[in-house]
């Protein structure tokens, strides 16, 4: 049975003068995936991301999000998708509620569903009670889920997030790929960035990326398998090995 | 020692690796006086008038060309009733008019006596003065030139010399305060906005780990501006000298030394207001807002200090610009020693000095 | 538009929470504005005067108390040579000498002509210019008195005499204050409205909550409107308590309508405030737009033609104020409240205004990318 696809990816590269970012890069997401983007730093995949969001234009090649041509159609992406950035780029001196409300409203709900999906959310990270807190106060972790909710509040096609992990303690990540498994569930297709190889267990399928190019792209028990890896971190380092660049 | 040379070359770093800000701290500077130069002055020129003409005979159009010929004129419309200036006025388009009534020859021969009136606009009240100062004398070279310059008895001849600056050139007054101005801006705000900087970034806890003493850090801050100043006066001086005609008439090598030591105070000032502010933004403003306007206005460069309030007056004595200027004016312009500016300097001392001294004590009452 | 609604209530919200901003945006320009126009007056009044008397006569004790009891001088410094005299003029403690010289009374009942010599510290060249004009005016009075004491009347020829008549107009009093506040005025409007709207995108850049913006529908324009309509109600605030305090405070009450002003205000802060975001698309970081923003808002100020008029520039820098905002507030200022201009009389300058003002937002909605590359 054919999935549709929601992200295609025909060669697409990218340029910053003589340096190739992302080399030619061709790849397919389908609907409801957790599809996982991994390389070391500096091998591109922020890049690679930035440009199917629309925050970056590529050099040549083509790709699609949601249906939509990253070239020519950015502002019917940007409606259709989220995204949650390495900062998690919630504004600090408001409060979460404001937070919610703000982000809920340019997204186009409306003031009920705003609401609703306030208390809903209140809920579903147990932080009754906080609706009045400023979100500088809060702890990493739950800035993290909280970034990630507010994120899919519009309930997106797609969810880009970029590194989403970084800094936080193996418990409250944990916990944080229970929220991505739940948004999955419910049809949201996840695009996830990370250089946390164990992560990539978590996904249905991953592509590694090494020097601009994907140099793998399967699922984790094949790539372990075809690897003869016991896990992701040796088929990384594998591939890795092979890598010319270091460093973002 | 060494560690702290390393720090100061550190901070150059920061401000080398930045070329956008670098550039603007060293060209703003030498644009400003060039444009502050040329274009501020308090002279009185080309100040647009009308005239209402209600003779048109010889006197009136004699007086008349004398006028518009003058530089401080600039004859832009020749009114026909009194409604003509009140709209002329209301629409800014002069600052006098000069009205001229009907039968002006008929009455200066026949009956020796005629009235010219000047009505200025007394929104800027020393441009009117000045305005009918100036067309006065021309009416009245007039009318000496009528008596045929006879002398009158018992003439007191009055003979005027005009010190320091023959040609009333404004910049002799304006380019040292524009430089009292852009040096301590300069150093106080990009000081406090590079310190609170730091703390932003939260780069600011690292450092006060590392073993060098916290408020030797700060110095180390302070010291790459200070080099980027010591940059700007010189091509301050450079541009005074060659481009606006201002010449440097007293020791150069004591109007560096009084320039470094405004800019140590200067410096002080913003390390001072780095202490309090928590945001770069709160710096900038705090900056501006409290030495911007009082610099610009204490300093006795644009107004003279002798015409405020006795409060202000004493208030002025607080703005270090106020002494750099007297400095400055004497040194450079008046070409005095250091015997005329001695109390001046040492006042600078101690405003420095106390000024490191509370940023000393603030800091060390924050760590404990 | 809902769009808008809640990108309003967002940066409302986050102007408000910053405790420094109500201090800055409120408390200093007003304090700023109540002592600063107590400070901003040119008049040329109080002289300091230095008198070198070689002649200790009747007569050059009667001219030094003329000049005296004139109201523009004052008496600092009396010294018995010249070269004295002098050091008092280095040490700015007069601005001005007068030397009599010896015989001086003796000369002019002798020999029918004496001279006076004045020297004036002309770094200031409107004070010394006026400062001369002043000791001149009343030395020709004072000649004119000694002749009337010594000469009688018919024997004089009548010589035509031209009597100027002058008037001042708009401001009797010749008060500076009513010149120096409405500028004032505009002047702080102007730093703070440029200066916050300049920092503001930069802060976000800087913080990384831009890109959370740039990855969503909000349109540019929406973006830009968003950060323009929160500082352009706080500026008009701002202006609206500074014609407060210049109404019961300084007592100076437009002779033409607030409903001008305001007019005017209005646009003249969309145009500023689209200078300052225009500066924050081009800065990185948040030094560089506040280094920017503050140097272009200085040259604005200074050649606006507030504290130096515009007609005394030489001519190229009278054609760079045609290019600068604040010049058209500064004029619009002054002639609305002290000539009681209508919005007839400045339909110029409000052209030239709104130019400014789609120019600089047009400028800046143009150069914000969502998307680089």
């Amino acid at each position: 049975m054919q999935k549709e696809k929601v992200i295609t990816a025909k060669d697409l590269t990218k340029r910053f003068g003589d340096f190739t970012a992302v080399d030619k890069i061709n790849f397919d997401v389908e609907k409801g995936e957790i599809f996982g983007f991994l390389g070391a730093n500096g091998a591109g995949k922020t890049t690679a991301m930035r440009m199917l969001c629309g925050l970056l234009l590529p050099t040549s090649g083509l790709a699609t999000v949601a249906g939509f041509d990253v070239y020519k159609q950015t502002e019917q992406i940007k409606k259709n998708i989220g995204y949650m950035s390495q900062k998690f780029s919630l504004y600090e001196d408001l409060t979460i509620t404001e937070n919610i409300r703000f982000y809920a409203g340019i997204y186009g709900l409306s003031n009920e569903r705003i609401k609703e999906k306030t208390s809903l959310l209140l809920k579903q990270l147990h932080l009754e009670g906080q609706e009045k807190t400023l979100v500088k106060a809060l702890p990493l972790g739950w800035k993290q889920k909280l970034a990630f909710s507010i994120a899919i509040v519009h309930e997106p096609a797609i969810v880009f997030l970029d590194e989403p992990t970084g800094g936080v303690d193996p418990v409250a990540r944990r916990e944080f790929w229970g929220l991505i498994y739940a948004a999955s569930a419910r049809g949201i297709t996840i695009f996830v960035t990370t250089h946390y190889m164990d992560e990539a267990e978590y996904c249905n399928r991953v592509s590694v990326m090494v020097d601009g190019r994907i140099d793998a792209l399967d699922s984790p028990a094949n790539l372990m398998r075809d690897h003869s890896a016991a896990s992701m971190d040796e088929v990384f380092l594998h591939l890795a090995r092979k890598a010319v660049r270091t460093g973002d | 020692m060494k560690q702290f040379l390393i720090f100061v070359k550190k901070e150059w770093l920061h401000i080398w690796r930045d070329r956008r800000t670098l550039f603007i701290l060293i060209w703003m500077p030498i644009v400003q006086i060039i444009l502050y130069g040329f274009a501020l002055t308090n002279e009185v020129k080309n100040s647009n008038i009308a005239i209402f003409d209600q003779s048109k005979d010889e006197a009136t159009t004699t007086i008349s060309d004398e006028i518009a010929a003058s530089r401080y004129f600039n004859l832009v419309k020749n009114v026909y009733s009194y409604n003509d200036i009140s709209a002329t006025f209301r629409q800014g388009k002069i600052r006098m008019a000069i009205v001229f009534p009907r039968n002006f020859r008929y009455d200066l021969l026949h009956s020796n006596h005629a009235q010219i009136q000047l009505i200025a606009d007394a929104s800027d009240p020393n441009t009117a003065n000045t305005l009918t100062n100036y067309a006065s004398s021309i009416i009245n070279d007039y009318q000496q030139s009528l008596n045929n310059n006879e002398e009158l008895p018992y003439t007191i001849k009055t003979q005027v010399r005009m010190l320091y600056n023959p040609e009333l050139k404004g910049a002799y007054s304006f380019v040292p305060g524009v430089m009292a101005l852009v040096l301590m801006l300069v150093c106080a705000m990009m000081t406090s906005i590079a310190i609170v900087k730091e703390k932003e970034m939260g780069t600011m806890e690292v450092i006060l780990v590392s073993p060098l003493k916290p408020f030797r850090i700060i110095i180390a801050k302070t010291v790459p501006y200070l080099l980027v100043s010591l940059l700007n006066i010189i091509s301050i001086l450079l541009l005074s000298v060659y481009v606006l005609d201002v010449p440097i008439v007293g020791s150069l090598f004591l109007l560096m030394a009084e320039s470094t030591l405004f800019t140590i105070t200067s410096l002080s000032i913003g390390i001072l207001i780095s202490n309090s502010a928590k945001t770069q933004q709160t710096a900038m403003f705090t900056s501006l807002m409290s030495l911007f306007l009082p610099t610009l206005l204490f300093s006795g460069f644009l107004f003279p200090i002798e015409n405020m309030p006795v409060a202000l007056q004493i208030i002025s004595n607080i703005v270090p610009s106020k002494w750099y200027y007297i400095i400055i004016k004497n040194i450079m312009i008046k070409g005095l020693g250091f015997e005329s500016v001695w109390r001046e300097t040492m006042i600078l001392v101690a405003m420095t000095s106390a000024l490191l001294g509370i940023s000393i004590y603030k800091f060390k009452i924050r760590l404990a | 538009m809902r769009t808008l609604r809640f990108l309003l209530q967002k940066e409302l919200k986050q102007i408000f929470r910053d405790p420094g901003i109500i201090r800055i945006l409120f408390i200093m320009p007003m304090i700023q504005l109540l002592i600063l126009p107590l400070a901003a007056d040119y008049e040329i009044k109080n002289i300091n005067l230095g008198v070198v008397d070689q002649d200790h006569s009747q007569y050059s004790r009667l001219l030094v108390n003329k000049i005296i009891s004139s109201g523009y001088f004052r008496l600092k410094d009396y010294s018995p040579t010249f070269k004295k005299g002098l050091k008092a003029i280095e040490l700015d403690k007069t601005d001005l000498i007068l030397e009599i010289p010896a015989h001086f009374e003796r000369d002019l009942v002798k020999e029918n002509e004496a001279t006076l010599f004045v020297a004036v510290d002309a770094i200031n060249g409107v004070k010394a210019g006026l400062g001369g004009a002043y000791i001149q005016q009343i030395i020709q009075g004072y000649n004119q008195d000694v002749r009337m004491q010594w000469i009688q009347a018919p024997k004089f020829d009548p010589q035509p005499t031209i009597d100027v008549a002058s008037s001042d107009w708009y401001n009797p009093n010749m008060n500076y204050r009513v010149f120096m506040v409405p500028g004032i005025l505009v002047m702080l409007v102007t730093m703070i409205g440029s200066s916050f709207a300049a920092n503001n995108i930069v802060r976000e850049k800087e913080m990384g909550t831009i890109e959370q913006i740039n990855v969503s529908p909000i349109k540019k324009y929406q973006f830009i409107l968003g950060k323009l309509i929160p500082f352009w109600m706080l500026a008009i605030s701002v202006m609206t308590i500074g014609l407060i305090i210049a109404r019961f405070v300084y007592g100076i009450v437009p002779v033409g309508s607030y409903f001008t002003i305001y007019v005017f205000a209005s646009i003249y802060l969309v145009a500023i405030l689209g200078l300052g975001l225009l500066l924050s698309t081009y800065a990185q970081t948040q030094q560089q737009s506040m280094l920017v923003s503050f140097f272009v808002t200085m040259i604005f100020n200074l050649m606006s033609g507030l504290y130096t008029p515009i007609e005394s520039m030489p001519v190229w820098a009278q054609w760079i104020t045609k290019f600068n905002p604040v010049s058209y507030f500064i004029e619009v200022m002054r002639m609305v409240m002290l000539k009681g201009s209508s919005l007839v009389d400045i339909r110029f300058q409000i052209f030239a205004i709104l130019g400014f003002a789609l120019f600089f937002n047009g400028w800046a909605i143009l150069n914000y990318r969502k998307r680089t590359g």
